[in-house]
């Protein structure tokens, strides 16, 4: 059934008529573009699809588009507005020095679960850090540098 | 515009010698390198399917074609003095991007940021086999810097002319070649402006030495780290066309099943839905990928099921029987096989006769296999994750009847492959689907149609009877190999009296052997063959009361198996201690890819009785290193996803039935899983760069369960060492 969806998609206001039952997932990647969420098991296990939520992480693969009317949506593309002028999140910095890539499938899900880890604790501890990202899984085994690159831009926000 | 030479060779075919002269027309202006880089040996890793099991879907492995032809990449150095190697391998989260970025920056002698590479792209760059066999920089690596290094030694020569000073008091920083007093310069692109330069290989250039490089050996950023970290990289699934549908096809319920019936008046009746109907392919098709889903929901389906090629009573437990009752012929090894067997079992003071196996096991990558075709005009543009571009070429080509170059294949970033992406038929199903509707059409598997069709690693049992004499030496080495193959199965423990028999490697079976299709799995068959020697090894020293690491080392004269294993214990802080010693330490040692590794790991028990690996330190001869920080990230990486097929990864099925759908039942690793990893390359400066992507997932099996062996006294014969496992071996 069509209804009227508003929402805040990184920053910009949006308005769309569609079915609500429809997942956030296909929403972003068919209607806007904006495919740094991935799909990569369909039933939120996986967490490739992340995408941040009025600050927490959400599942896009089976959130229905209906329920993030009135809320504010992040996705990778939104996390550093100046990325074309070269200047990352710090998340992004350090996935990227810190080799915390390999394939880079499940990264975009990586950084956001992060970004919603730090953003409830910017204090963070390794053990927490671990915690926090046990339901992302990467396939390459890129997990210690991920580690420390949350680790590490958990730092970088501390100390500026 | 001055076309001094093109050096052709080895062009007999006279299609070919076309094709070729239409390539050398598009390489347009500058300094333009050939060059060709073949395989060290045939039939490494590129094994293809001999025979297809019964009743199986169509389609499956890409045939692999034949040598490369005389050339498959090329360099230029462009008129803007722009370096851009093109390349149809791929990267797949491997970082070969990188090194082989470094290689070509190294010789030419500029930074890292000035080469592009253009890979996987058919219609960009040369004939390619794929991917696969951690190849990219120990073999094409080579032959990118040598030709690089030419074109280094053309464009000093060039300058020397415009310069007026000997070449050999010229020096290259960054692009700008310079007097050595700095008196007077040029630049690569003034070189290369109004040129048109292109050179086969020759080889005699000279690389540059260990002490010489300023790119090469040193860590370096990804070069794809930035478009990973925005979401920028784009892998086949996120390309979209004007009028693109996505496409959503009937799956049968158990391979060897064929389609009996198919009623799509439902779907039909959908808004914007497409339905494709042909003997063997039904799907549903709309611009939203749900809606399709719902249309494919809709089709009402009859299938006949057949018992394939093998029963349903076939299932994980039972397969071993099933294979061993079908096997292969096998092969015997020449390089293998030394002294006489029955003379190594007289000299022996004991004999241990073992097997060891693993069952079928999933690739598993994040990105599930995507194919999108766009019709243009008489031709189709395909994107594919694949690691295999020009052999999907061709098989699409030969599906639509088109001369291959009316096919261009794009592989984007591919989201991990493992060996997984050298196969699908999702390819052409899109073709199919894309020439049947005339629109862009995406076939995106999801994750239950990835895990129906994975070519998975095949089930595989190793049977070793080995034997020491009274004095702890080896005498003794019989190993016979049943359908992994015997990559990484070299034995370079010191046995007088050894043999080896092969029976189907990891993509080759029986008639009736897999009920499914099978493939190469990262390192095909070195897992198991690792994990089988390291374990009789173990088994060995236990019995003797022997230090594993000592025992180890008391057999091998080989100098590259001792400096690895020496360096991980030094690293470790290793004690010897016959095991089980109760501390849970395991070691084992392997070789793959021209690469040695020792492994060296740490285990513990949790309280539901599930192994924890605390600590892995892997020390890697790997030759020279290209990227340190990449070598590291690759070791890492394959001792993390290598813990996955020592503890938990293992397909159910009955018969062509698969049981296991998404990662709900597929355990991968996991954060909490993370054991404290040392991976570190150790030096080798006077070998070429040797392989990177797979070697150091091979020996962690074994490490794992020696380590476990050492805990408690367990000797575990079969991957992956679940509880159950471990509980049901401790009973014997």
């Amino acid at each position: 059934m069509t209804e009227t969806i508003r929402f805040k998609l990184n920053g910009q206001p949006v308005t769309l008529d569609t079915d609500g039952d429809r997942k956030l997932l296909w929403v972003l990647r068919t209607d806007f573009g904006l495919t740094g969420a991935k799909y990569s098991c369909g039933i939120g296990v996986c967490g490739a699809c992340t995408v941040v939520v009025d600050d927490k992480a959400v599942r896009s693969c089976h959130t229905a588009v209906r329920d993030v009317k009135d809320k504010d949506v992040l996705t990778i593309e939104g996390l550093a507005p100046d990325a074309a002028s070269g200047k990352l999140h710090p998340l992004q910095q350090a996935f990227a020095d810190l080799g915390a890539v390999q394939c880079g499938f499940c990264t975009p899900g990586m950084i956001m679960t992060a970004y919603a880890l730090l953003k409830k604790n910017p204090d963070v501890t390794r053990e927490q850090v671990i915690a926090g990202m046990e339901n992302n899984i990467c396939r390459c085994g890129a997990h210690q540098r991920i580690v420390q690159a949350i680790e590490s831009a958990a730092g970088a926000g501390k100390r500026g | 515009m001055e076309d001094k030479s093109v050096a052709t060779n080895n062009a007999h075919d006279p299609a070919h010698d076309l094709s070729r002269r239409n390539f050398m027309q598009s390489l347009g202006g500058g300094v333009v390198i050939l060059f060709s880089a073949t395989a060290p040996k045939a039939g490494f890793a590129q094994e293809q399917p001999k025979q297809q099991p019964k009743g199986k879907p169509a389609g499956g492995g890409f045939g692999m074609g034949g040598p490369p032809p005389d050339l498959n990449a090329y360099l230029r150095i462009g008129e803007d003095g722009k370096v851009t190697v093109f390349s149809g391998k791929i990267e797949q989260g491997q970082g070969n991007t990188t090194a082989l970025a470094q290689m070509a920056a190294e010789e030419l002698c500029v930074s890292l940021a000035s080469v592009t590479m253009v890979m996987g792209d058919t219609a960009l760059c040369p004939w390619d086999m794929g991917t696969f066999g951690s190849m990219s920089v120990r073999v094409f690596g080579a032959q990118l810097r040598s030709a690089a290094a030419e074109a280094r030694t053309i464009l000093l020569e060039m300058a020397a002319e415009w310069l007026s000073v000997p070449p050999v008091q010229l020096q290259i920083d960054d692009g700008v070649i310079s007097a050595v007093d700095k008196s007077k310069t040029v630049t690569f692109a003034e070189l290369a402006k109004g040129q048109k330069i292109t050179r086969a290989l020759e080889g005699k250039a000279v690389t540059h030495t260990l002490a010489e490089f300023s790119v090469m050996g040193r860590d370096a950023v990804r070069v794809d780290a930035v478009a990973k970290v925005t979401g920028a990289a784009k892998f086949t699934a996120d390309y979209s066309f004007p009028g693109m549908l996505h496409a959503k096809i009937v799956r049968p319920p158990a391979h060897g099943a064929k389609l009996k019936a198919a009623d799509a008046s439902e779907a039909e009746k959908m808004p914007g839905v497409t339905v494709v109907r042909e003997p063997d392919l039904v799907a549903a098709l709309a611009a939203d990928p749900e809606v399709a889903t719902a249309a494919r929901a809709k089709i009402k389906v009859e299938y006949e099921l057949s018992s394939g090629a093998a029963p349903e009573t076939v299932d994980e437990k039972t397969i071993f029987d099933h294979l061993l009752g079908n096997l292969p012929k096998p092969q015997i090894p020449a390089n293998e096989k030394s002294g006489d067997l029955a003379e190594g079992e007289k000299a022996s003071a004991e004999v241990f006769e073992h097997s060891w196996r693993n069952g079928y096991g999933a690739h598993a990558p994040m990105e599930p296999h995507a194919a999108l075709a766009k019709p243009e005009g008489d031709g189709m543009t395909m994107y594919i994750s694949t690691q295999t571009p020009f052999p999907a070429q061709n098989q699409v080509a030969g599906l639509l009847k088109l001369p291959p170059e009316k096919v261009r294949v794009i592989a984007p970033f591919v989201g991990g492959g493992f060996g997984g992406k050298s196969s699908g038929d999702q390819s052409n199903e899109a073709a199919r689907l894309a020439k049947a509707t005339g629109k862009p059409v995406l076939v995106a598997y999801t994750r239950e149609e990835e895990f129906f069709y994975d070519a998975f690693r095949p089930a595989a049992i190793v049977k070793i009877k080995s034997g020491v004499d009274a004095g702890g030496k080896l005498t003794l080495w019989s190993y016979d190999v049943y359908y992994a193959g015997n990559r990484s199965a070299e034995m370079f423990y010191d046995a007088p009296h050894k043999q080896q028999q092969v029976y189907g490697g990891p993509m080759s079976f029986g008639p009736n052997a897999h009920p499914f299709q099978t493939g190469s799995w990262r390192a095909p068959g070195a897992n198991l063959n690792n994990f089988a020697r390291e374990s009789q090894i173990d088994v060995m020293a236990a019995k003797l009361k022997a230090d594993p690491l000592d025992f180890r080392l008391k057999n091998t004269s080989d100098k590259r198996a001792r400096a690895v294993l020496e360096a991980a214990a030094e690293r470790f802080g290793y004690k010897p201690a016959p095991a089980p010693s109760g501390r849970g330490i395991g070691i084992a040692c392997g070789i793959d890819a021209g690469s040695y590794v020792a492994e060296i790991a740490q285990v513990a028990l949790d309280a539901k009785g599930a192994v924890v690996v605390k600590k892995v330190v892997a020390a890697q001869d790997m030759g020279v290193v290209v990227n340190p920080a990449g070598a590291k990230m690759q070791m890492e990486g394959c001792i993390m996803m290598g813990l996955g097929y020592t503890l938990s990864e293992e397909l159910r099925f009955k018969g062509g039935r698969i049981l296991t759908t998404n990662f709900h039942d597929y355990k991968l690793p996991r954060f909490s899983w993370l054991p404290e990893i040392d991976a570190f390359p150790i030096k080798h400066d006077d070998l070429e760069p040797q392989g990177g992507g797979e070697p150091a997932i091979c020996p962690i099996g074994a490490a794992v369960a020696n380590a476990l062996f050492d805990l408690e006294g367990v000797r575990l014969h079969e991957m992956p060492f679940t509880p159950e496992r471990i509980k049901a071996a401790r009973k014997g």
